[in-house]
């Protein structure tokens, strides 16, 4: 059981902001995401993509501000869980909560705060009628473990860097790698657009463009797929994986059966006071709320974060006196040890 | 003059919309659809306007003449689903008075 003070869903900015504010407070924090990496939408959608309205910064790139970020909390030593999705939350009788993974990480906090953004990022299923009869038979949306392609016959749709990348190295693992795509352009990085016709040149890669996989055959498990081209018959082709890699997109999710109130597919708070929901010690911040007038920004989910801390303290901390201070006047006192603070002013004499 | 245009929108119910829009908010297709709440938040801009999702993606009913298709646009329809010849995304078509009348059905949400 992993137990901290405040435990945050979702680890892009918002919910990084949050850990130094809450270290600020003395408040160790552990984050959750379902991605494998740090910064939310900014590391997976748009890393190179510059913000123009972070404060100060006339223009940062998001990747460049997850990394930032990454760095301004370090000293709190944050914990994470990456790759899980947070799935239930139960309410334990001294009012605190236990959150649980889709893997079945436990996690123990007084506080949740759900910087979750437009949700949990899971690949975009293409619509084929049957595919959801061959999850785990055969068609898998993530590459988990590349051994389980061991001398297979594999099948990968996309024109992405994943399903670049992913045909490239298995040509080494599977007995035969396909590669579909709709078009006959990729818009993956370079490099791998040349490897790949490098690889299909040497006769280890098969590609076919454009054109679609359109069903699946099988029984119990995948046998081969069904491939449209255009002004041509449909033809199957056999294998014993297809992966479709089309990317991320968020979902909500397990959070909107958590009891909360959603509008809008977010979760309504408190703006007057706290950005608490309906459920007490369970708050929302950044993307995932709403309240009359909300916008979804960066700088407002941060502005949401640092008010939530204060009431979390409160909340954990009911009898303790406590004024905000200034990092300015106060410095930065890390767990690991470490301490930030302003020069002192040299007071001398002249005689 | 009057910089509001008139857009028929068929949301993702069958339920057509007639809109005006103004041409002089900077606005595109997308966010004309979600100032009308034409589509669930949540479901459509997710990108916010980058053509990075093609959560707004539609189908263009009306013979009106658009601004061609970007690099990025053309690359992220080829990895959407239900593409259809007369696909766009939203966010790609900036709103002004030429396209007055235009005739959209979004697609299916993804």
């Amino acid at each position: 059981m992993i137990k901290t003070d405040i435990l945050i869903i979702g680890a892009g900015p918002t919910g990084l902001f949050t850990v130094f504010e809450a270290g600020l407070l003395k408040l160790r924090c552990h984050l959750i995401d379902a991605l494998p990496q740090q910064g939310g939408q900014c590391s997976e959608i748009y890393p190179k993509k510059p913000i123009y309205d972070i404060p100060a910064y006339p223009e940062i790139l998001a990747g460049d501000l997850t990394d930032k970020l990454m760095e301004q909390i370090k000293q709190f030593e944050p914990g994470f869980t990456l790759g899980e999705r947070a799935d239930t939350i139960d309410k334990q009788e001294d009012g605190t909560f236990i959150v649980t993974t889709n893997k079945g990480t436990k996690h123990h906090a007084p506080v949740v705060a759900i910087a979750g953004g437009l949700g949990s990022f899971e690949p975009r299923k293409p619509p084929i009628p049957n595919i959801a009869d061959f999850e785990d038979k055969g068609v898998e949306y993530i590459i988990r473990d590349p051994e389980l392609y061991r001398d297979k016959k594999v099948v990968i749709s996309g024109g992405g860097d994943s399903a670049l990348d992913w045909s490239i190295f298995l040509t080494d693992v599977a007995s035969s790698v396909t590669l579909i795509h709709r078009r006959n352009e990729f818009r993956g990085a370079l490099d791998s657009v040349d490897k790949v016709q490098e690889l299909k040149d040497e006769g280890k890669l098969t590609l076919i463009t454009p054109a679609e996989v359109k069903g699946i055959v099988g029984g119990d498990k995948v046998t081969g797929v069904e491939v449209h081209k255009k002004d041509e018959e449909p033809f199957i082709i056999e294998t014993d994986h297809f992966i479709p890699l089309f990317g991320l997109s968020p979902k909500l999710g397990p959070i909107a059966d958590w009891g909360l109130e959603i509008e809008k597919n977010a979760i309504k708070v408190n703006n007057a006071l706290d950005y608490q929901t309906n459920i007490p010690g369970i708050y929302a911040i950044g993307d995932v709320n709403t309240y009359p007038g909300k916008l979804k920004l960066i700088l407002c989910g941060f502005h949401e974060a640092t008010l939530m801390c204060q009431s979390a303290f409160q909340r954990i901390f009911p009898d303790k006196k406590y004024v905000m201070k200034y990092t300015t006047v106060g410095g930065v006192d890390g767990f690991d040890g470490t301490r930030k603070e302003a020069p002192k002013a040299v007071i001398k004499s002249i005689n | 003059m009057n910089p509001d245009i008139t857009l028929k929108i068929t949301d993702r119910e069958g339920v057509l919309h007639e809109i005006q829009a103004p041409t002089d908010m900077a606005m595109n297709l997308m966010e004309v659809v979600r100032s009308y709440e034409l589509a669930p938040e949540g479901t459509i801009g997710i990108c916010g306007g980058m053509a990075m999702c093609a959560s707004c993606q539609c189908y263009v009913k009306s013979d009106h003449e658009l601004p061609e298709m970007g690099e990025e646009e053309e690359a992220m329809l080829a990895e959407a689903f239900y593409v259809e010849d007369n696909s766009r995304l939203g966010c790609q078509i900036p709103i002004t008075p030429e396209l007055d009348g235009l005739e959209v059905e979004l697609a299916p949400e993804s």
